[in-house]
């Protein structure tokens, strides 16, 4: 699936981004499989180690904004998975992007269904990129670092 | 002489005319024109030539003891006995007054007087029995018309019997053709009944796919990332051994491990999946076999939520589980009874979504309505529980409940609330079937319908109860 933005140049988020994280980036990583935990830590362990990104978890979407409540403006990327119980993704997304914080962080969207509806919703709703499961970690690096 | 051939032409007359001897026709009429003929022409001469009066008065008496003879004798004239008997004692009068006349005439006339009584008595006799016989004939002709007219109401019943048998003989080869119709719209509707029923099985399937992708990704994004991650890591361990940094190696060569565990874990979450899948697919006919009645319903749970999150995407519940985890493995043939527990979550699910649609939908009515709004969590509870020798599988939604009047018709095919297209009907049915026929338990229903009265939490709980 193209994402519109993705290959050429950054998009004004992604900037935003840039001028305010320049050493350390804080991400909040939304799943309600907890084993995404172990796998996201031991992906990014090198970046982990060298303090270049921090990870936060949270299972569920209230958990989510529970964490952003406390911690206002400290993660610059929410990765949120869409299908989750309770609040959904998309909610979270609706949440973030309209009711929450002002600049709102970067929201990227994953999910196991890469269909156009989905996508389309969540680009609605603002979110600024959308990732498919299961997750191509070089991809996902390669945005990253693209924000640094 | 005179009065003997008016008599003869008289009688051939009646015997051409009278119904009596209508019988005799045609066989005998030439002779009865003949004698008439003759008779008339005697008649003639007796005028033309008087002198041959004596001759002619001989030969009509001839003519008159001729029909007389014939009339007693000949059977076929049996009929017209009655009518002899009146004409023969003139005849015999006559004949013996002209007899007498021709031996004495002296004598004759000396007893003129008793031949012309007798004359006149059989004049009388012949009238009276005339008359009688003509009363009879009428007695008789009313008789004949009375047969006649039965003649004729037979002929209009019989006429009315074929009428009949031919009405009976169209109207059994339309009920034939009529019956032969229905029969062949019973067969349609036996191959419309099954394929309703693989298209709800298909439709069900549907329900589940989209859960399915859902749960095969999720267990493949950390089969393909953690074996990534373990290829780095053996690089890594590489790097460190050669290093000599044995204290690093040992460390990466448990995490390998721990990465190992998960690949495991994962993939056999998702060949379950499949597994599970095909089950479904399969055509019933399954048997019985232990199993694991809370993994069952944990399974169908997760896969009816996702597939229903699959399609809308803005739907959300809060799923709730109250497993009774004292229960043993239940004889269940398993893809049917997931069949089961599937329809009613996904029941459940369409409940409270509906429910929550309708207050969104009144949310611009009242602040009340909003803060209810507000308030409403869509919740669905699977739960189990042994009691005594019986296992419960409760499915409890605090939707809207069920109306009373469709209440009784839930569980009859093709009763469907649904929008057209949505639903088959055939779900609740199918479950009642599968329930109490293959697995000799009981599917029942309490519902609480919305009342719109705050503190009266409306809901529906469908309880499966089957043999432990």
């Amino acid at each position: 699936m193209a994402w519109p933005v993705r290959s050429r140049e950054p998009c004004s988020l992604f900037k935003y981004l840039h001028n305010h994280n320049t050493g350390n980036m804080k991400i909040l990583v939304v799943d309600d499989e907890k084993d995404v935990q172990i796998l996201f830590e031991q992906r990014f362990r090198k970046e982990i180690k060298s303090s270049e990104m921090q990870f936060v978890f949270a299972f569920s979407g209230e958990e989510a904004l529970e964490y952003l409540n406390g911690h206002e403006h400290e993660a610059v990327l929410i990765l949120s998975d869409i299908n989750m119980p309770g609040m959904s993704g998309l909610e979270l997304l609706g949440h973030i992007k309209q009711k929450y914080m002002k600049p709102p962080p970067m929201v990227m969207m994953i999910t196991a269904y890469g269909d156009a509806e989905n996508f389309n919703t969540a680009k609605q709703l603002g979110a600024d990129d959308f990732l498919t499961k299961p997750v191509d970690f070089n991809l996902l690096k390669e945005k990253l670092k693209l924000i640094h | 002489m005179l009065f003997e051939l008016l008599l003869a032409i008289f009688i051939f007359r009646y015997l051409r005319r009278s119904p009596q001897a209508a019988h005799l026709l045609p066989e005998w009429d030439k002779f009865f024109v003949a004698g008439m003929i003759a008779s008339i022409a005697l008649l003639a001469i007796s005028f033309l030539l008087p002198g041959s009066k004596l001759v002619i008065g001989w030969l009509a008496d001839m003519i008159l003891v001729a029909l007389l003879y014939v009339a007693l004798t000949r059977p076929s004239f049996q009929p017209l006995k009655s009518m002899a008997y009146a004409v023969m004692p003139i005849i015999v009068v006559v004949f013996i007054s002209d007899a007498t006349k021709l031996i004495s005439k002296s004598f004759y006339n000396e007893y003129d007087n008793y031949f012309q009584t007798a004359q006149l008595f059989a004049v009388i006799w012949l009238i009276a029995l005339w008359m009688m016989s003509k009363k009879q004939r009428k007695a008789l002709e009313i008789e004949r018309q009375k047969a006649l007219e039965k003649e004729k109401q037979y002929a209009i019943s019989e006429s009315m019997k074929a009428a009949l048998e031919v009405q009976v003989a169209e109207r059994t080869a339309a009920l034939t053709a009529q019956k032969e119709e229905l029969q062949q719209t019973v067969n349609e509707l036996k191959s419309t009944q099954a394929q309703l029923i693989q298209s709800e099985k298909m439709a069900s399937l549907g329900e589940l796919t989209a859960g399915i992708a859902h749960e095969i990704q999720n267990p493949l994004n950390f089969v393909n990332n953690f074996s990534d991650v373990n290829t780095e890591l053996i690089t890594e361990m590489q790097e460190a051994l050669n290093k000599g940094d044995l204290e690093e190696a040992k460390a990466i060569a448990a995490d390998i491990t721990a990465n190992e565990q998960k690949i495991n874990h994962h993939g056999k979450r998702a060949d379950a999946i499949v597994k599970g899948m095909l089950q479904h697919s399969r055509s019933s006919g399954g048997q019985k076999e232990p199993t694991d009645i809370n993994a069952l319903a944990d399974e169908y749970l997760r896969l009816a939520y996702h597939g229903l999150r699959a399609k809308d995407k803005m739907f959300n519940a809060t799923m709730k589980t109250e497993f009774d985890e004292s229960i043993k493995a239940v004889n269940v043939i398993p893809q049917d009874m997931g069949r089961v527990i599937l329809n009613l979550i996904t029941n459940a699910f369409y409940a409270v979504s509906e429910r929550k649609k309708k207050l969104a939908a009144s949310v611009d009515g009242t602040a009340t309505a909003a803060g209810a709004t507000n308030e409403y969590v869509p919740t669905v509870t699977v739960s189990t529980k042994k009691l005594g020798n019986k296992i419960l599988i409760c499915v409890k939604d605090n939707g809207n409940g069920i109306p009373a009047q469709v209440l009784d018709k839930i569980f009859q095919p093709f009763f469907t609330t649904k929008p057209t297209g949505e639903g088959t009907g055939l779900g609740l049915s199918m479950s009642y079937d599968i329930v109490t026929k293959s697995h000799g338990g009981e599917l029942k229903v309490e519902t609480k319908e919305n009342n719109g009265l705050a503190g009266q939490e409306p809901g529906t709980v469908f309880t499966v109860q089957i043999p432990a």
